[in-house]
């Protein structure tokens, strides 16, 4: 199990990354490694030179903004793991990386790299669908900002070009005072790709009233899909349980879910709905045990 | 009651010796090992079910630098002999790389040798293989009917045996008996996947006519088979034993890699390792467990007595025979568990299909066949209403009946499994377990408690092989030790196997110390190979703590005779009249001492007994203690010597939504008789209940209707992590086997032969209340919640 | 192309393809045999090192990547030739292992954890060596060796010289 030869560079600047990216179309960009590294030992993915990122000062940096987190491409999921700020300003996502494969290849895995690889399952691009986030991406053409919407065409495809370097990965942040979020999946062994997960961040006011709310299910769907309708439904009102459930359950049931050997696709339509309403209802609990401003 | 007193470091807290040298990294594997100018192997793998090879071209490959040679099975059936089947199945014909035809996704049909394994990888794809797709079957059940398409077209057809076995007054049985039930439960095609893959590295030196075979093997008769299929001599053949193997748990046993290689050594002159990469090892190292269905019908009286069974085993052997479908014969030895059933009916099937080829896995077949029995006692407390210990003490063999005769011919030697039961259900508090079981159940959690009572038969013979093929007379299963104390008085010991995580230099050093009443951190413990070696038969079967360790003892018995005499000379007594005491020798108030007793042996040879050979060394081989007749006509056989008896308890709760078993509380009841070292007996139960739970949950080598095999790497193919097996809880009993040199029995198969039948039967108590029974393994989060949700919708749909 | 490898405090330079994995290098090139191939696809944990201190997969890694970063393998963590880590130790007394493959790949992750969390709770030592497959012990002794250093640890002022990974 050896990849097939190939040629490496390890430019400076994301400048020069492009460059080397638009010269040869067959290159792929590499940064943690911990998905193309599998796929090259079984030969079912062969560049012809990897461009590592890895080492790109300007990759990698955490950048609190007032109303997001701003990573860069290359930044280490662990070294957002430890990000002070994270767990009071992206609780969601603080939640959610913990599920990300293991402590070991977190220490190696890229935020960008499991939003660019787009696995229906992955944790990290759920988040940032369900925050409605967006990346940026460079190339020799362009640099140009792609939300989160527009970026997840399905399994393991972006609209990211393959000459385009992930710069930065932008999560915005709420500044609600009552505010909780939820995180949970279902896998068969933890660690591993769920079946299904679900996010949810929700933002009350001083009444209990919703005020914010974000549902997204990942693993059910070939790319992972923010329940707009459902998140729609709930603002304005105080949330009511029957009535959350109704609501996700209607939008879910218009998805295309996936269809894979590891789960039926009506076990992934149920759960998907079980898991959305459960985060739902576990953040909310959470906001509504949060002081209001 | 474990650790009895008359034993000084047998059952005490000793460190585990080999451990120091893996903890550091200083552990000595195949990979490990390199030879001047060794070559590497990559293999070419067909992608069809079934298919005739038209024409292989290997020029392309060739013509790269770096390449070495490629040869095809035609080349290599040509210099070498079939591999050795098991059954009489003289035209099931297996050779390492396939000739003519392949039989199964993944076969080897050609193997290439470079300079580096990177540089054999990129020639394999340069091979060019033209076949032609047959039609195949991948189903037991189809294979098994006469019109499907044999794998084995010069067999005949896909059985590769069909015995019914009539043990008793069947018949009679269930015509006296008030109830009758009738079950399936299947087994799923899993194996013990070590970490390790097989690996093998051999060198010919042309000059001496020796081949050289360092492998990481766990097999029987290895350079056995080595010197057979390759036409040399067995002392042309020197396999090594100081290989460290990274676990086998049964499957290690490349012979079609290992007489591959020894081939190419041959042939190139050079040094050639092949190591299986994972998905080489998944899909084509011939390293697959049983795959079975069992149909049981079982007769029994309303008070939950079970009379009479019987029991039809449906065995997927895969593409060839080996020594797979023995695996069926093993469990004859238990096939009544360790319960009082008057008479079986045993049926055993093996098939070929067109999946990857059946090895033998930890148990050889019992624990399948103990989930099948568990699974029909558990059906039969159902039936008759009773609570499900209850019906197990009910049927369980009493302490005062052994040794106790089953009837397929086996003698069970001793046991207390009322005692075990008793003393691991106070420790679990057997009717709080069931509050909270009902406590869980009230609050719209589904959750089950399984139990399962199973024995571990141990200190393998080979009495299935003469039971299930007539021109197979062996009775002799060995195993030796040999004992020297060198010129300056320390002790060396030497073991003829190698070993795969069991502690074997452990267990001789603490018997031998045991026996020589010395320091066990004081002995040496030495593997030479095979050319050095007394005759043994590796560790399977449950059988190193009695046959090696007994080799042991007894070898230090004769030398502790010898040691007594030499001293009884000095001593102007009679050998009877001394007594050895801590490496010394007394005669009344007077002493030789042990560094006497070296020199009078290595250097006074004028103060030795008459007729005394110079030196201290001792050797000993042990036949089993059982198993020593072949078979009776109606096939009634003694198989293993020894039963070690295991009593799970599991508490597993289940989101009714979600469908995911959690073991919220796992606790075993283990008696193997005297245990000799209590820290590698725990890690043996533990290990193996790990597995057990894979078997039941996760593990499973899945093909789909083309016979592509969808599981061949470790993202498809599933092994518990550590947040998948719970903290166990271990309750121990001892009941000494009266075979055995210490009163020991087997534990290597512990847990394992008994944890999928309680996993599952939690689960199923679990979905019970819904009208939900799960008799497949592995038992899928996905399908266990569609179960549920569809029994769920059903009530919906029933309820007025 | 050359590549400078910093293993366990010493640099040495290779000559590698690009493809070599740091798995391969430090086995046939440095001849760091400790670090054990299991599946070469990032699932069992069998090849972990450690880079700048923290547990990677050494097969997820080619060895140009690792030019210049600080690896530990499990032969940099004895103290002297014949001693053992007290993490090591741990490992012994409770006998975590049977084969002894995996157990380099569980002793170096053990090393981090109790770098970064000299007590650990029981879940968060199984949660740390969940990324490492042992197919011979169920894990139970792991864990409680992780545990037993773990007191050892708070109960001697200071770690012991190579404990501290």
């Amino acid at each position: 199990m050896k990849a097939a030869p190939f040629e490496y560079s390890r430019p400076s600047s994301v400048a020069e990354a492009c460059e080397l990216l638009t010269r040869d179309e067959d290159a792929r960009i590499i940064a943690g490694g911990q998905t193309l590294v599998p796929m090259m030992a079984m030969r079912l993915a062969r560049p012809t030179r990897l461009v590592d990122i890895a080492r790109i000062p300007e990759l990698a940096f955490i950048r609190d903004d007032s109303d997001a987190i701003v990573v860069g491409g290359a930044t280490r999921q662990a070294a957002l793991e430890r990000h002070a700020s994270l767990a009071a300003r992206l609780p969601l996502l603080a939640r959610a990386l913990p599920w990300v494969g293991h402590a070991a290849t977190r220490n190696r895995g890229t935020v960008g790299g499991s939003i660019a690889n787009a696995d229906p399952a992955a944790e990290i691009p759920l988040v940032l669908v369900t925050l409605d986030g967006s990346i940026r991406a460079r190339s020799t053409r362009d640099d140009k900002v792609i939300a989160a919407d527009d970026l997840f065409e399905g399994p393991m495809a972006t609209a990211l070009a393959l000459d385009a370097c992930l710069t930065e990965v932008r999560f915005p942040t709420w500044s609600h005072a009552r505010m909780g979020s939820a995180f949970q999946e279902i896998s068969a062994r933890h660690g591993d790709f769920a079946y299904v997960s679900a996010a949810a961040q929700v933002a009350l006011d001083g009444d209990g009233k919703c005020v914010a709310c974000a549902i997204g299910v990942g693993g059910a769907t070939a790319a992972p899909t923010r329940l707009k309708a459902a998140s729609a439904a709930l603002l304005g009102g105080r949330l009511d349980d029957a009535a959350t459930r109704e609501a996700i359950a209607a939008e879910i049931a218009a998805l295309d879910i996936m269809i894979d050997p590891h789960a039926s696709p009506a076990y992934r339509r149920r759960v998907a709905v079980t898991l959305a309403h459960r985060v739902v209802i576990a953040a909310h609990d959470e906001a509504l045990s949060r002081t209001p401003a | 009651m474990n650790a009895p007193s008359k034993f000084r470091y047998i059952s005490t807290d000793r460190r585990v010796r080999e451990d120091r040298r893996f903890v550091v990294g200083k552990g000595r594997y195949i990979a490990d090992l390199a030879a001047e100018g060794m070559l590497h192997v990559a293999l070419v793998a067909s992608q069809h079910a079934a298919a005739n090879i038209k024409s292989i071209d290997a020029s392309k490959a060739l013509a790269m630098p770096g390449v070495h040679a490629v040869i095809d099975g035609a080349e290599l059936a040509a210099a070498s002999e079939p591999l050795m089947n098991g059954l009489d199945t003289p035209n099931v014909r297996r050779h390492p790389l396939a000739v003519g035809a392949t039989r199964y996704m993944g076969e080897w049909v050609a193997a290439v040798v470079a300079d580096t394994r990177a540089l054999a990888e990129d020639a394999a794809e340069l091979v060019e293989v033209e076949y032609e797709a047959l039609p195949f079957v991948i189903d037991a059940e189809e294979a098994y009917t006469p019109a499907s398409t044999p794998v084995h077209p010069a067999h005949g057809s896909n059985v590769l045996l069909d015995r019914v076995f009539n043990w008793g007054d069947i018949d009679e049985h269930f015509a006296a008996s008030e109830r009758q039930l009738s079950l399936r439960v299947t087994w799923g095609r899993n194996s013990t996947v070590p970490i390790e893959t097989f690996g093998v590295l051999a060198q010919w030196d042309p000059w001496g006519q020796v081949l050289d075979v360092r492998a990481s093997i766990q097999m029987p008769k290895y350079a056995d088979q080595i010197a057979r299929a390759l036409r040399l001599p067995m002392n042309g053949v020197r396999v090594h034993y100081d290989v460290d193997v990274g676990g086998s748990y049964g499957v290690k046993r490349g012979i079609k890699h290992s007489v591959l290689v020894g081939y190419l050594a041959r042939k190139l002159g050079r040094p050639v390792r092949l190591i299986e990469d994972r998905l080489e090892n998944m899909r084509s190292g011939d390293a697959h467990g049983p795959e079975r269905i069992f149909d049981i019908d079982v007769a029994f009286n309303s008070d939950g007595v079970i009379n009479s069974m019987k029991m039809r085993a449906l065995d997927n052997a895969g593409a060839y025979a080996g020594r797979a479908p023995f695996q069926l014969g093993k469990p004859i030895g238990a096939i009544v568990g360790p319960y009082r059933i008057k008479s079986v009916r045993y049926h055993a099937v093996s098939v070929t299909t067109n999946k990857a080829v059946e090895e033998a896995v930890r148990g050889f077949g019992q624990s399948p066949t103990n989930y099948a029995i568990e699974t029909m006692v558990d059906r039969v407390a159902e039936a008759v209403g009773l609570d499900k210990v209850e019906v197990r003490r009910r049927n369980l063999i009493r302490k005062e009946e052994f040794p106790y005769l089953i009837p397929s011919g086996t003698r069970y030697d001793s046991g207390d499994y009322h005692a075990v039961i008793d003393k691991t259900l106070a420790h679990v508090g057997w009717r709080e377990l069931v509050a909270e079981r009902d406590a869980l159940r009230a609050r719209g959690l589904l959750a089950g408690i399984g139990i399962a009572a199973c024995l571990e038969p141990s200190g393998g013979n080979s009495s299935f092989e003469p039971l299930l093929n007539p021109k197979n007379t062996t009775t002799t299963w060995m195993e030796s030790c040999r004992l020297n104390v060198d010129a300056l008085g320390t002790v060396n010991v030497a073991i003829h196997t190698t070993s795969s995580g069991q502690g074997h230099e452990t267990l001789v050093a603490t018997a031998v110390g045991e026996a020589l009443e010395i320091d066990p951190d004081k002995i040496r413990v030495t593997r030479p190979d095979s050319l050095s070696s007394l005759p043994g038969n590796s560790p399977v079967g449950s059988r190193m703590a009695i046959m090696l360790g007994g080799a042991a003892f007894h070898a230090a018995q004769k030398l502790k005779a010898k040691i007594v005499a030499i001293a009884a000379r000095r001593l102007g007594c009679a050998p009877e009249a001394a007594v050895y005491r801590e490496g010394a020798v007394f005669h009344g108030d007077r002493e030789v001492s042990w560094d006497d007793i070296v020199t009078i042996a290595h250097r006074h040879f004028h103060e030795l007994p008459e007729g005394a050979e110079p030196g201290l060394e001792s050797t000993y081989i042990m036949q089993t203690p059982t198993g020593l007749e072949l078979p009776t006509a109606d096939g009634r056989v003694q198989m293993y010597p020894c039963h070690s008896f295991e009593f799970h308890v599991v508490l597993v709760v289940i989101d009714p939504d979600l469908g995911k078993p959690e073991l919220r509380r796992y606790v075993i009841g283990h008696d193997c008789g005297t245990v000799i070292n209590p820290h590698i007996v725990k890690g043996m139960t533990l290990g193996g209940i790990a597995h057990g739970i894979g078997a039941t949950l996760l593990e499973e080598f899945v093909y789909d209707a083309e016979g592509q095999m969808m599981s061949q790497s470790f993202m498809d193919y599933l092994m518990p992590s550590a947040h998948e097996v719970p903290r166990v809880e271990i309750v121990h009993h001892c009941t000494p086997s009266p075979l055995t040199v210490f009163g020991q029995k087997g534990s290597g198969e512990s847990g394992y032969l008994g944890a999928p039948a309680a996993v599952s039967g939690a689960i199923n108590d679990a979905t019970r209340p819904l009208g939900v029974r799960f008799n497949k393994l592995p038992i899928r989060v996905g399908a266990l919640a569609d179960a549920v949700a569809d029994a769920r919708e059903q009530r919906k749909d029933s309820a007025p | 192309m050359k590549v400078s490898l910093t293993v366990n405090g010493e640099t040495r330079e290779i000559d590698a393809e690009p493809r070599l994995t740091l798995l391969d290098a430090l086995r046939d090139h440095l001849r760091l045999t400790g670090c054990h191939t299991g599946c070469e696809h990032g699932v069992c944990g069998a090849c972990t090192v450690l880079i700048d201190g923290a547990p990677a997969r050494a097969c997820l890694l080619f060895a140009v990547q690792a030019d210049g970063l600080e690896i530990t393998t499990i032969e940099g963590l004895a103290p002297a030739p014949g001693e053992l880590s007290l993490v090591q130790d741990a490992f012994c007394e409770t006998h975590a292992m049977q084969c002894g493959y995996c157990t380099p790949g569980m002793v170096l992750t053990a090393h981090a954890l109790l770098r970064d969390n000299p007590a650990p709770t029981r879940d968060a030592i199984v949660d740390a060596i969940s990324g490492n497959i042992c197919r011979c012990t169920g894990y139970g002794q792991i864990v409680e060796a992780i545990e037993l250093a773990a007191r050892r640890l708070a109960g001697s002022n200071a770690p012991a010289k190579g404990d501290a990974a």
